[in-house]
């Protein structure tokens, strides 16, 4: 086969490779130093619908922002803003 | 309680021989001096505790009172909160309604509460007094009070400005 010869592999469908998103952290590139507990709506954000918080390794944040961002969130449920267990949050 | 160790900085530290359960003879007392400094550095600081430092701190509370009441109970109890801090020499910055609001999650069989928000500076002493009004009211759901350090400072006087910048526009406008 002349295709195995030149050393090319040719599919169907081509595999489609990406670079991967590279993801940041939101406080740090926008220079933000401080997360409103009372921001239901932005804390929003790093929750999931079931109203859980989401490791950093999903939302990208870094361990300084992530800390605070989770007492914050904590904050926001302990004021009845955001709740503590939920359904379909978002 | 004034031993004669209230000078003691970053420069050095204390050790005591005994248990520190019982307060000890100040004989027992020994002051390492850390490494670099001088006998000079350990008493620069000792006229600290004498100066009259007015520790005002700026804290921030948010509070929830029951849907049930009428809006003249509300601001009662809005009213109650503020004299306490007047009379205690507080100085109260920020002040906003949020008015009735659904709560995330029942509290008390209640689903919706009245929202309120004060800013002020107070002595740090005060805030324990503060905090037991609160439990004490049988009107109020939950309460909140946080300190605001220098960041949070600086984001709540942003946002304090922007809402009268805004005022100001829609003053104009009309």
């Amino acid at each position: 086969m002349a295709t195995q010869q030149q050393g090319e592999i040719k599919y169907l469908t081509p595999i489609a490779v990406d670079t991967k998103k590279k993801k940041y952290c939101r406080f740090k590139k926008s220079g933000i130093k401080y997360i409103d507990y009372k921001d239901a709506d932005f804390l929003l954000k790093f929750v999931n619908e079931q109203g859980k918080l989401l490791p950093r390794r999903i939302t990208g944040t870094s361990t300084k922002y992530q800390r605070k961002v989770a007492q914050a969130v904590k904050r926001a449920r302990h004021i009845a803003l955001m709740p503590y267990v939920g359904d379909l949050l978002k | 309680m004034h031993h004669g160790l209230k000078f003691v900085n970053r420069h050095s530290s204390i050790v005591t021989r005994q248990s520190s359960i019982v307060t000890p003879h100040p004989s027992r007392f020994f002051v390492i001096r850390k490494k670099g400094c001088t006998f000079a550095d350990l008493f620069k600081n000792r006229f600290n505790h004498f100066k009259f430092r007015e520790m005002l701190k700026q804290y921030e509370t948010v509070f929830i009172m029951t849907p049930v009441l009428s809006d003249e109970q509300m601001k009662e109890t809005v009213e109650k909160y503020q004299k306490f801090l007047v009379s205690k020499n507080a100085e109260i910055v920020y002040e906003n309604n949020w008015g009735l609001r659904k709560l995330a999650y029942p509290i008390q069989k209640k689903s919706t509460g009245f929202y309120h928000l004060i800013e002020f500076k107070a002595d740090p002493t005060l805030i324990r007094e503060w905090e037991v009004t609160f439990k004490r009211d049988e009107r109020i759901l939950r309460f909140l009070t946080v300190v605001l350090d220098k960041h949070m400072l600086a984001y709540s006087e942003k946002k304090r400005n922007k809402s009268k910048a805004e005022k100001v526009k829609e003053e104009k406008e009309q």
